[in-house]
């Protein structure tokens, strides 16, 4: 049998452009008035921007293989988050400084992810699992539930609101993003080597390929784009809580899914993400706007994404 | 080279749980000195049940080399559906009716993640994760606020069953490793430990491999609907989200007890031991005093320092060696 030959990024951005254009026809929908449905289509391609950008350092881990996986980008978001959030304190000069910090604070963790991945030989999984109950522990003990402080409104203009020909910041921000992660994977050596130990690390290893640096070079990039994250997240809106980043870890782990990167290793794209993250933000978007009760709105969200992943997410035959 | 500390625990993957085990129950009984009175014993034992059964399904589905995410979802499924249809008046002969259906709907549930995880061949993380929003949603339906209940006669029998004295979950837990001895002996028990090690190599040697890895979600969904059902009988209430937490709690007890996530490595008797370690440790916190902003922190710092142990002493011994 022959296979349709259609990139899975591909697949997703036409599937968003689809169910965009659909929702017209249903009540409170996108696209039903064509004075709304532009201004509508670029707020979803912004909010898209966070889950996109959290979903980078996912994209990274997951395809350096080894059953690679950050379940604590989630906690690392909302962590950066409330350091932003007290660092800037309203401030515009404070605002770099902070951004240095979270950049810091997210390599810092992923880091140690590595290392319990690497050295300690704790399965990702469970390893990133436990960081995420340790940074969620270390929040609570830090703010006792309450953060004080501010974002600078630099922040806000930047992220927010429109920079060029109507087009937000945080867009602008995206396409210079995907721009840079299409080097690092496609025309750096890093991206070259991460594709080798996701294939398969022995080999990798035997051809010069310094793995264990490569896997905490990794974990880090990782946390440290999940900090770039928190610091996105709460420029956008404005007011932080100790659950911000809860919300956005399943759906990186989907999103780099629905783009078509296996979660095996060694395949995948950061377009695919991208195309990902924007087809998952427009259907919960949708849920939203189109006012379904949750359960409604949980049991399309899971369908959907059962029906998008046996699409193209399935694994080569036993019987090849 | 494998230095000896390896190949023991190699042989012996419970090894490092049972000694992480008796470790936790030392410093819970010097807290809790009455930890083995029969009341505390029963007390503590019908807590850690829920999760003890649902980590048993889980350890299975691993065992073959998947993952199964959405284990918390079927069980808020089963108790939305006991509270609701059981009710806090409910008819406890009628009532019995209702076990049932939640066991066959805990069961369809796998059914439906095993289909497509071992016959369309999805990614088993991603596909459980996008079932237990379909099985969250359905928990939800049935239960929008949380409310309703079984009766008071279901608690009590779940609180007061002590035969001879020891835990009604004494018992839930031999009957568990018979089962699972059993299973050792048939020709399944073998398929399971071939699938969950190399799936092409077990392929090629004529194991059903969609089959077994099918039976696995099967049965973590059925144990997941005990679980359900136990957490009913233990709160007496409903709560569509009750289960949220059992997901990744049940995951990392079966990687406490021993298992790769890999697959073919593992079984059921560790994670028992896991979840029930992880059940001492929130004991041990909060007999401890700790303060409440501290125990979330506290809480994973233990359970990553638990899982970072083996690694530490293979490290230190291979410097030493």
């Amino acid at each position: 049998m022959k296979r349709l030959a259609i990139s899975p990024p591909v697949a997703a951005v036409l599937l968003a452009m689809v169910l965009f254009l659909l929702s017209g026809l249903l009540p409170n929908g996108f696209g039903s008035n064509p004075d709304v449905a532009i201004p509508q289509a670029v707020n979803i391609i912004r909010l898209s921007v966070f889950l996109g950008v959290i979903a980078a350092g996912q994209t990274l881990v997951i395809i350096s293989g080894g059953e690679g996986i950050d379940l604590s980008a989630g906690a690392v978001v909302t962590l950066t988050a409330i350091i932003t959030y007290s660092i800037v304190k309203g401030q515009n000069e404070n605002v770099l400084p902070a951004l240095l910090a979270v950049l810091i604070v997210g390599a810092a963790i992923g880091f140690l992810n590595g290392v319990g991945v690497t050295f300690l030989k704790i399965s990702p999984l469970v390893m990133t699992l436990g960081m995420s109950g340790v940074v969620t522990g270390l929040i609570l003990v830090v703010t006792q539930g309450n953060v004080s402080g501010a974002i600078a409104p630099i922040m806000t203009q930047l992220i927010a609101r429109p920079v060029f020909l109507g087009i937000p910041g945080a867009i602008v921000i995206w396409i210079i993003f995907g721009l840079l992660m299409w080097l690092l994977l496609e025309r750096t050596s890093f991206g070259k080597h991460l594709f080798a130990i996701g294939t398969n690390r022995v080999t990798a290893r035997l051809s010069g390929v310094n793995v264990t640096g490569m896997v905490l070079g990794t974990y880090a990039l990782a946390g440290l784009l999940a900090g770039l994250g928190g610091f996105l997240v709460v420029g956008n809106t404005g007011v932080v809580h100790i659950r911000i980043g809860d919300p956005f870890l399943f759906p990186s782990i989907a999103a780099v899914a629905v783009g078509g990167t296996l979660l095996s290793g060694g395949k995948g794209s950061y377009w695919g993400t991208m195309a990902g993250a924007l087809v998952l933000t427009l259907i919960t978007s949708l849920l939203t706007t189109m006012q379904m009760p949750e359960s409604v709105r949980r049991m399309v969200l899971g369908a959907t994404l059962l029906i998008m992943i046996s699409i193209y997410g399935r694994q080569r035959s036993l019987r090849q | 080279m494998r230095t000896r500390w390896q190949t023991l625990t190699y042989r012996n993957p419970y090894l490092f749980a049972l000694l992480l085990l008796a470790l936790a129950v030392v410093a819970n009984f010097v807290l809790q000195p009455n930890l083995f009175e029969r009341e505390s014993l029963n007390n503590n034992m019908r807590v850690f049940l829920p999760l003890i059964l649902v980590s048993v399904g889980q350890a299975l589905v691993i065992l073959g080399g998947g993952i199964d995410i959405s284990v918390g979802a079927i069980v808020s499924v089963v108790n939305a559906l006991l509270a609701t249809q059981i009710g806090l008046k409910g008819d406890p002969n009628q009532a019995v009716g209702w076990l049932i259906v939640a066991l066959f709907v805990g069961m369809l549930a796998g059914a439906i993640n095993g289909f497509f995880v071992a016959y369309l061949r999805l990614q088993p993380i991603i596909t459980t994760y996008a079932t237990s929003f379909l099985f969250a949603g359905v928990a939800l339906f049935i239960l929008p606020n949380p409310g309703g209940g079984v009766p008071s006669a279901f608690t009590q029998f779940y609180r007061d069953t002590t035969p001879l004295g020891l835990p009604l979950a004494f018992y839930v837990i031999a009957l568990i490793l018979i089962g699972w001895w059993v299973i050792r002996q048939l020709r399944y028990g073998r398929y399971l430990f071939a699938v969950g090690g190399k799936a092409d190599a077990a392929y090629e040697t004529g194991v059903p491999v969609s089959g077994v890895q099918f039976s696995t979600y099967v049965i973590s969904g059925f144990m997941s609907a005990l679980g359900g059902i136990a957490i009913t009988l233990l709160t007496g209430s409903g709560n569509a989200q009750v289960g949220d937490a059992l997901t990744l709690s049940s995951v990392t007890a079966v990687v406490i007890g021993g298992a790769a996530l890999s697959g073919g490595v593992g079984g059921v008797a560790g994670a028992i031991i896991g979840a029930i370690i992880l059940g001492l440790i929130r004991n041990i916190i909060s007999f401890a005093n700790v303060e409440t902003w501290w125990q979330t922190f506290v809480n994973a710092a233990i359970i990553v320092l638990a899982l970072a142990m083996p690694g530490l002493i293979n490290l230190f011994r291979r410097k030493r060696a």
